[in-house]
C-alpha cells in the first residue's frame, strides 16, 4: 500500500495512528464475511442439526420469500407503526413533564417519590397489566412502548435542567433578559442536547420493550414473526427476524443521531 | 478626574457576608464616568464580590451601591459584563450572542444586523460572525464577549478578569485592543485583575485590596501618561510602587480585625 500523502496528525492513547474511514470499513466488511463464513461451514459440516442452525442460504431464500409474499414488510410495518407511537406518547409526556419538574421545585417534590418508586419496575413487568387493561390489540403494545421510552427521556430532561450554566444565567440577566427570557434562551437551550440523548436511549428501550410485547402477544410485528417461527421450527425465519430487529434498530439509532448532529451542531465543531 | 461632577458609582461602607463568613468590610470608592478602574488583589480579597455587588447578583449585607443616581437592586442593561469564563451563548452563533441584547431592547432587521456588524468589526472579529463560539480560540472568544457587552450600550463595563485564562501574548494584545475601544466608546470600566501589570497598563486608577476579610487597601492614581509603553521607565515605577503596596497587605493579613 502506498503512504498516506499527509502524514497523519494524531494518534491514539497508546500512540496508534487512527484508521481511516476506506480502512475501517474494509474491516467491518471482512469480519462480517468471517462471521457468515464460519456460519455456512458449521451448517453444511453436519456438525449441529440444520433444523437448529440453518444455513445463510436458507435465510437468504426465507428472505426472498417474505418479501416476495409481502409478509415481511406487514411485519416491519406494525413493529415500526408501534415504536414510532409509542416513543412519540413517551416524549410527548415526558419532556414537558420534565421540563415543570426542571423549573419548579413544587412540581418535582410532588412527582418525583412516585417516579422513583415505578422506575424500577421493568417495562416488561407491565406486559400482563396492560395487556388485562388494553387488551392484546394496538393499544397495550403502544403504552408498553410508551412506558418503557418514558423514564430515560425523563430523567434525561431533568438531569439536563441542572447543567445550567449561572454565568449563561447571568450573562443573559445584563443583557436584559427577564425570566421567560432566560428559560427560553439559557435554560432550554443548555437541557436541551440532555433531552436529545435522552430520546436516543428512550428509543433504543422502546425497541426492547417492543420485541417483548409482540414475543408475548401479538398477530403481527418481527416480535411475532420470532415466536410464531418458533412454533413451526422455522429457524431460518427466527434468524431472519432477528437480523431485521438487528438492522432497523441500528437504523433508527443513525436516524437519530443525525437528528442530534444537526440540531446540536454547535455542541462540537 | 473631575471632581465636581457627582460621581458614576458610589460605594459605601459596603460589607458583603456569605452566611456568616465575611467577604468584604467596610468597602468605600467612587469612581468616576469614564474613568478606568482596576481592582487588583490576591485570590479572596473580595475583588469579584465587590465587582458582582456592582454588578447587581451579589446584595451587600451594609453600606450602599449606587450607580448614576439609582441604587443597585439587580442587575441591569447600564451595565455591562465580562466574564472570566467563557461566558458566551455555545448554542448561538458570534453574530446572535452579539446581536442577543440589542434583540431584547426590541432591536430587529436591518439595525441589528448594523449592530453586530459594528461591534464586531471593532473587535475585529467580522469575518467570524457566522461561526459559533466552540469554533473560537480563548483570545476570539473573549472578544466577542467584549462585542457583545457593548452592544447593549451599557454606560458602565464591569470585566472579571477576562484574559485570566489567555496565553501572555494574547493577553497584551487584547489589553492593548480594550484600552483601544475604551478611548472609542468612552465607558466607565471596573476591571478586575490580580496581575500588577495588567493594571498598571490598563487603569487609571489602581484599588488595592486584600485578603480575610476583603477589604480596600489602598487606592493609587495611575499617573503613567498614555499611550503607556511596557518599558518606560514611567510604567516600572508605578509597577514598583503598586507591588510594594501589594506586598506590604501580605504583611499584615487580618490586621484590621
Amino acid at each position: 500500500m502506498n503512504a498516506p500523502a499527509t502524514p497523519p496528525l494524531r494518534t491514539d492513547a497508546l500512540g496508534a495512528t487512527p484508521l481511516s474511514n476506506r480502512q475501517r470499513n474494509m474491516l467491518a466488511v471482512a469480519s462480517l464475511i468471517t462471521v457468515v463464513g464460519l456460519w455456512s461451514f458449521l451448517s453444511s459440516v453436519g456438525w449441529i442439526d440444520r433444523v437448529l442452525l440453518p444455513s445463510p442460504l436458507e435465510v437468504l431464500k426465507s428472505l426472498v420469500m417474505t418479501v416476495g409474499d409481502g409478509s415481511l414488510l406487514r411485519h416491519i410495518t406494525a413493529s415500526l407503526m408501534r415504536v414510532l407511537q409509542g416513543f412519540a406518547v413517551a416524549l410527548l409526556i415526558a419532556v414537558p413533564l420534565g421540563i415543570a419538574m426542571g423549573v419548579s421545585q413544587v412540581t418535582r417534590a410532588l412527582i418525583e417519590p412516585l417516579l422513583e418508586l415505578l422506575r424500577p419496575i421493568p417495562p416488561i413487568a407491565i406486559i400482563p397489566l396492560a395487556i388485562l387493561w388494553f387488551g392484546i390489540d394496538e393499544l397495550s403494545k403502544v403504552f408498553i412502548i410508551a412506558y418503557g421510552a418514558f423514564f430515560p427521556i425523563l430523567v434525561n430532561t431533568m438531569a439536563g435542567f441542572r447543567e445550567v450554566d449561572r454565568v449563561h444565567v447571568r450573562a443573559a440577566q445584563v443583557l436584559g433578559a427577564k425570566r421567560w427570557h432566560i428559560f427560553r434562551d439559557v435554560v432550554l437551550r443548555s437541557a436541551f442536547p440532555f433531552i436529545v440523548v435522552g430520546a436516543r436511549v428512550g428509543m433504543g428501550m422502546a425497541f426492547i420493550v417492543l420485541v417483548a410485547a409482540e414475543l408475548i402477544a401479538s398477530s403481527v410485528g418481527l416480535g411475532f414473526l420470532i415466536s410464531d417461527a418458533r412454533y413451526n421450527f422455522r429457524t431460518d425465519q427466527i434468524f431472519l427476524g432477528m437480523a431485521c430487529i438487528g438492522i432497523l434498530g441500528f437504523a433508527l439509532n443513525k436516524v437519530l443521531l443525525e437528528v442530534e448532529r444537526r440540531l446540536l451542531g454547535w455542541k462540537d465543531q | 478626574m473631575n471632581g465636581s461632577r457627582q460621581p458614576k458609582i458610589t460605594i459605601r461602607d459596603l460589607a458583603v457576608h456569605y452566611g456568616a463568613h465575611e467577604v468584604l468590610r467596610g468597602a468605600s470608592l467612587d469612581i468616576a464616568d469614564g474613568e478606568f478602574v482596576c481592582l487588583l488583589g490576591p485570590s479572596g480579597c473580595g475583588k469579584t464580590t465587590l465587582l458582582n455587588v456592582v454588578a447587581g447578583f451579589v446584595f451587600p449585607s451594609a453600606g450602599q451601591i449606587v450607580v448614576g443616581d439609582r441604587p443597585v437592586q439587580g442587575p441591569g442593561v447600564d451595565r455591562g459584563m465580562v466574564f472570566q469564563e467563557y461566558a458566551l451563548f455555545p448554542w448561538f452563533t458570534v453574530e446572535q450572542n452579539v446581536q442577543y441584547g440589542p434583540k431584547l431592547r426590541g432591536a430587529g432587521g436591518t439595525e441589528l444586523t448594523a449592530i453586530s456588524d459594528r461591534y464586531l468589526k471593532l473587535v475585529g472579529l467580522d469575518q467570524h460572525k457566522r461561526h459559533y463560539p466552540n469554533q473560537l480560540s480563548g483570545g476570539q472568544r473573549q472578544r466577542v464577549a467584549i462585542a457583545r457587552a457593548l452592544a447593549s450600550q451599557p454606560q458602565i463595563l464591569l470585566m472579571d478578569e477576562p484574559f485570566g485564562a489567555l496565553d501572555a501574548m494574547t493577553r497584551e494584545s487584547l489589553q492593548e485592543e480594550l484600552l483601544r475601544i475604551w478611548e472609542v466608546e468612552r465607558r466607565t470600566c471596573v476591571f478586575v485583575t490580580h496581575s500588577i501589570a495588567e493594571a498598571v497598563f490598563l487603569a487609571d486608577t489602581i484599588v488595592i485590596m486584600q485578603s480575610h476579610p476583603g477589604r480596600i487597601h489602598a487606592v493609587i492614581r495611575n499617573t503613567v501618561a498614555r499611550p503607556r509603553g511596557r518599558t518606560s521607565d514611567a510604567y516600572f515605577a508605578m509597577y514598583r510602587k503598586v507591588d510594594e503596596d501589594l506586598r506590604q497587605t501580605e504583611r499584615q493579613p487580618g490586621a484590621a480585625t
